[in-house]
């Protein structure tokens, strides 16, 4: 460890990492543009000077900018130099010279860097008295709102979107003191992680244009931690809510999940909790007035259920909480998971996998961290966007490492190590169905029918381990994807249930398996469909052609169905055909859809924002979200609340205690212990420090004695929350909170969200006490057994087609569709053949075609895909109001 | 003793000044411009309503007592959609009126708001606009910042020069 003195005082310092770095994880308040933790050093925005001296004798020093300076021993710097001081007041006073007069109606003010900065130098009164420099703007989609007037020229943006997200719409045009920051003409953003523009830019060039909508400053948001709802990746989020509406929602680091970054579809997926669609008060139906009170409710269904066979259906996107609830109410005999058999085949597949503790699953920073990557048959560039970020980091990461080798430069220097990486990549082999962004870096892609994808697995995992059994002639793929895993030191296989193949499942196991040696640590990661479909599929239940085939035989079941479609679950004449055999039928959900058409009763459940929740993500983490706010209509409650009520009203003696998410985690434990340790994931609802509690609000917080006036003068009770240590008021614990309950990142001095620097025990590494989430899986030393079956060769049928699904990051989720910018970017449903198939069918792009499935006819036009697998008929999965279609069928298909 | 007599003769003295209290309600008070009372909210000199609902008076309120929602017109101008002071709290101060930016939001010599009931004390919008510029006339926000909000055009405004021609390579 370098010893390092900063203005004469001595500190033990990483080697490795630059001064700027250094500076700001020993606590420093040093102003920066260009540099970014996640992106390293480029030294163009000459915001970080300090002075260094050669040894303890030089009293002139020189002034260097410290993101562009390695530690070294022995180095004596300054940070409060007056010169150095002056430098950086005047490098702000210029980039201010062209800088609008725009705070007030700028989005990005009481959260802005350049405010922070220009506010931390000293800067405070324009003496430049000639005009400033203009820009138009460009219209850049439903997303990212663009000011180009208030650009510094720090080249973020386009180091985040080009280099950083591989997107290539957005570029720096023109020259010297006029360049600009924008797409080459007009047109909405294509990279599914724009929205990290916002957070990325220092300034308001690029907001977030769905909070303008209904703009709020920073400091007026009610926000708490939370997990983001709309893939099992489990993002961590801040959304923050104003008036009874969600408002935005930004990044919270992770270190070990999604660091700084969040997809499209997270960061905007939020307007379903404020859509007209809500369900805001209990419904019973088939009576003159459906809408009734609680206590109307209560007493109905204290009538109904008593001598009642319950039957609960759980789900995969409500939390571990509310199940488990259910699963108490109903008893375990009685619990299915609402997710069709052939999902809970390759979710238990994959359960079993990781309960085996044969293999280790990486979390999205080891993936990032990975020096060969195999993807095998997931599309994950749609399923799971954050981790094809993290895929393309570990490709990135891998050449730079190699490089660096050969000429040791420093990892932080971005410039140098590009320049020196040139087009090398590390390893990455994409095997999809179709061809992905992704593939513009892979090393090796190939497309084809999920049957071939899992038998080029297991023909790889035979050339690790020839005691494998073979599949015959061995692909050339097969071979260089062999050799580069061998060669590498951290190789990650990944797969999902996407391709909808038990064989791809299978083989990515034999894969990561066969590669385990002494010194070479494979990782095997999941992906699956929803943000809790992992902590569902961990409780074992059976599927929802079980509860149909039970209620077949058995009569007058009432069944409770937990924030669950079931019309996207399984064909449509399945679900009626479900529902007309029930007697009485019970919904809680947040929002009205088919199911909720269907219920008798209807009861309005809490969406992630307004309740308290534990989801278990792809790589078996339990992430504790929280409420963000209390939802205005006392009617509106979290699942497991009312699932507790319910069960009040069954057991005599019980009398309707409320359930707090701690105990019902406890319970969960010890009675399924698979879930062991989950009780962990966050602090107890009694935690205090000081003897206060979190505030959810900022101290800045404004208009409490006025918000409500207008419907009461006098202001109401501050409410409480007895569920976690959080509070919903401004006063309570200002200090470092723990790092399962930051409801927000801010620090004195840093109102935007480069606080972060302050919350890691060192930049860019983990959050102080650690990064949240309690893992479920961990690797043991047991004997893994190899998988044997290998899948016949995909074969095309005769007037067939072999019907899967095209996911997409825009249009496959339930809840994001919600949002006007994600459905305007959704695609309208299609048939998607390869060439030759449609020239035998004779259609052309654009026809109607139709597609026979599950006794309905489906009739849309047709996109031809040159790459397609023949004898394939992919359609798009999961779009708003579609049924959902049998994957894996093979269906006919007429002009 | 002395003191004593010579307090005597100063209150006697007092017979003969001017008087201080006025006979308000009949008699007014001459209040100054600058006196803080009755917040209103007034309009720039084109007739536009200035306050552009930035929410620096509300953060700068000690008693919080403001309350708005920005919201924006087809032109992206920005105003606010309610504006809401609680004046059964208000106690002021006038940091408001410092913190605003735009000179929308300003302390008027006015004092006589008095309510039976408390709840007529919190003034929305319609209560608050005034048809005037109040104490600084001549100012139009939308006249110096950068934005295009329907008010002047990029590279209109005084301080501004001509949009940058991105294709052009000229200095
Ligand atoms: S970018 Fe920051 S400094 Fe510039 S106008 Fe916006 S809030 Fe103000
Ligand atoms: S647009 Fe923002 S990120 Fe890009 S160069 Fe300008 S200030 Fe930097
Ligand atoms: S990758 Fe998944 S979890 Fe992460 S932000 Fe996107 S949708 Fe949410
Ligand atoms: S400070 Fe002025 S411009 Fe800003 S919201 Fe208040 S009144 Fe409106
Ligand atoms: S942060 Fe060091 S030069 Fe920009």
């Amino acid at each position: 460890m370098p010893k390092i003195y900063i203005d004469n005082k001595s500190f033990d310092v990483k080697a490795g990492k630059n001064l700027l770095e250094t500076c700001l994880s020993l606590g420093y308040d040093l102003p920066y543009f260009c540099w970014h933790p996640a992106m390293g050093s480029i030294g163009a925005c000459r915001q970080c000077a300090v002075r260094v001296f050669k040894d303890e004798e030089d009293t002139k020093g020189r002034i260097v900018m410290s993101c562009m300076e390695n530690v070294k021993e022995g180095l004596r710097m300054s940070v409060s130099d007056e010169m150095a001081t002056a430098f950086r007041a005047q490098v702000v006073e210029w980039l201010m010279t062209n800088h609008p007069h725009d705070c007030p109606v700028c989005d990005e003010g009481g959260s802005c860097h350049l405010q922070d900065v220009t506010v931390m130098t000293g800067h405070d009164y324009r003496r430049f008295e000639y005009k400033k420099r203009t820009y138009t703007n460009q219209y850049l989609g439903p997303f990212i709102h663009h000011e180009m007037n208030r650009c510094i020229q720090c080249y973020r943006c386009v180091r985040f979107y080009r280099d950083y997200a591989g997107g290539d719409d957005l570029n720096v045009f023109s020259a010297h003191n006029h360049v600009y920051f924008g797409r080459e003409k007009d047109g909405i953003l294509q990279s599914p992680f724009s929205g990290n523009l916002a957070e990325v830019c220092p300034t308001g060039v690029f907001t977030d244009k769905t909070l303008k909508e209904h703009y709020t400053r920073k400091w007026d948001l009610t926000t708490a931690p939370s997990i983001c709802q709309h893939c099992s990746l489990g993002c961590n989020t801040i959304p923050g809510e104003r008036y009874g509406k969600l408002r935005n929602i930004v990044n919270r680091y992770n270190g070990e999940v999604n660091g700084y970054f969040l997809c499209d579809r997270g960061r905007f997926g939020y307007e379903f909790v404020n859509s007209e669609n809500r369900i805001t008060q209990p419904i019973i139906r088939n009576r003159t007035i459906e809408a009734v009170s609680h206590d109307l409710l209560i007493q109905h269904l204290a009538m109904l259920l008593p001598g009642q066979t319950l039957i609960g259906i759980g789900s995969p996107r409500a939390s571990v909480e509310s199940n488990y609830s259910l699963r108490e109410l109903v008893g375990k005999e009685n619990f299915y998971q609402g997710v069709n058999d052939d999902q809970v085949f390759l979710e238990q597949k994959i359960v079993d996998i990781l309960q085996s503790g044969c293999v280790h699953t990486p979390s999205l920073k080891e993936i990032e961290e990975a020096d060969a990557v195999l993807v095998l048959g997931e599309d994950i560039w749609n399923t799971a966007p954050i981790m094809a970020l993290a895929v393309r980091q570990s490709v990135m990461k891998t050449a730079a490492a190699e490089s660096l080798e050969q000429v040791p430069l420093p990892a932080w220097h971005d410039v140098a190590v590009k320049e020196l990486v040139q087009e090398a990549k590390g390893f990455l082999a994409n095997v999809t169905v179709l061809p992905s962004p992704l593939n513009e870096i892979a090393a090796c892609s190939m497309q084809g029918a999920p049957d071939d994808m899992a038998r080029l697995g297991f023909g790889i995992a035979h050339i690790l381990n020839p005691t494998l059994p073979s599949v015959g002639v061995i692909m050339e793929k097969a071979i260089i994807i062999a050799e580069a895993l061998k060669h590498a030191k951290r190789p990650v296989i990944i797969t999902g249930t996407g391709g909808c193949n038990d064989g791809l499942i299978r083989a990515a196991y034999d894969i990561a398996v066969a590669l385990k040696t002494e010194d070479r640590k494979p990782g095997l990661a999941f992906v699956l469909p929803e943000c809790n479909s992992m902590g569902l599929a961990m409780m074992r239940a059976p599927s929802l052609e079980k509860v149909a085939g039970r209620v077949q035989n058995t009569p007058n079941v009432t069944v409770v169905i937990l924030e669950n479609d079931l019309y996207r679950r399984i064909p449509a004449a399945k679900a009626d055909a479900f529902f007309r055999q029930c007697k009485n039928i019970i919904v809680l959900d947040a929002l009205h859809n088919r199911t909720t058409e269907k219920a008798h009763v209807l009861i309005p459940a809490a969406t992630f924002a307004e309740a308290d929740g534990t989801f278990v993500n792809n790589e078996g983490r339990a992430q504790r979200s929280c409420q963000v706010f209390m939802p205005a209509i006392n009617t509106i409650k979290e699942s497991f609340k009312w699932l507790w009520e319910i069960k009040a009203l069954l057991t005599s003696a019980s009398n309707g205690q409320e359930k707090h998410p701690d105990e019902l985690l406890a319970r969960l434990e010890s009675s399924l212990t698979q879930f062991a340790g989950i009780s962990a994931v966050a602090p107890p609802r009694d935690f205090r420090i000081h003897g206060s509690a979190i505030p959810r609000e900022s101290h800045r917080y404004s208009g409490r004695t006025a918000m409500l006036s207008n419907l009461a003068v006098s202001e109401p009770k501050p409410l409480q929350d007895d569920d976690s240590p959080l509070s919903f008021t401004m006063e309570g614990y200002r200090g470092m909170p723990p790092a399962p309950l930051i409801p927000s990142f801010w620090a004195p001095g840093w109102n935007s969200g480069q606080a972060v620097n302050k919350y890691q025990q060192e930049v860019g590494g983990p959050l102080k006490g650690g990064d949240p989430g309690i893992r479920l899986f961990e690797q043991t030393t047991a004997t893994p057994v190899f998988s044997r079956d290998i899948p016949d060769a995909f074969v095309p049928r005769p007037n067939k087609w072999l019907l899967l699904p095209q996911h997409h990051i825009f249009g496959t989720g339930e809840l994001s569709m919600y949002t006007k910018g994600i459905a305007e970017r959704s695609p309208e449903p299609y048939i998607t053949l390869s060439k030759w198939d449609a020239e035998q069918l004779g259609a052309v792009k654009g026809d109607l075609l139709s597609v026979k499935t599950d006794e309905k006819i489906y009739t849309f036009p047709l996109i031809i895909e040159e790459s397609l697998q023949d004898g394939i008929v992919l359609m798009p999965a999961g779009l708003q109001g579609m049924d959902v279609w049998s994957w894996g069928a093979w269906v006919n298909i007429t002009k | 003793m002395l003191s004593h007599l010579r307090t005597m003769w100063l209150v006697f003295l007092h017979l003969f000044h001017k008087r201080e209290t006025i006979q308000y309600p009949e008699e007014k008070i001459q209040l100054h411009p600058r006196w803080r009372g009755r917040i209103v909210l007034t309009k720039d000199p084109d007739g536009g309503e200035r306050c552009v609902g930035c929410y620096l008076c509300a953060a700068a309120c000690p008693v919080d007592c403001i309350a708005l929602q920005a919201t924006e017109d087809e032109d992206g101008r920005r105003y606010p959609e309610f504006f809401r002071i609680n004046f059964s709290r208000c106690i002021f101060c006038g940091y408001c009126e410092e913190a605003c930016p735009t000179y929308a939001i300003q302390l008027i010599p006015d004092f006589e708001m008095a309510e039976y009931k408390r709840q007529d004390l919190v003034f929305e919008k319609e209560d608050l606009l005034i048809d005037s510029q109040g104490k600084y006339p001549g100012y139009n926000f939308y006249k110096v910042a950068g934005l295009d909000a329907g008010v002047k055009e990029k590279g209109k405004g005084d301080n501004e020069e001509e949009p940058v021609d991105i294709k052009s390579l000229l200095p």
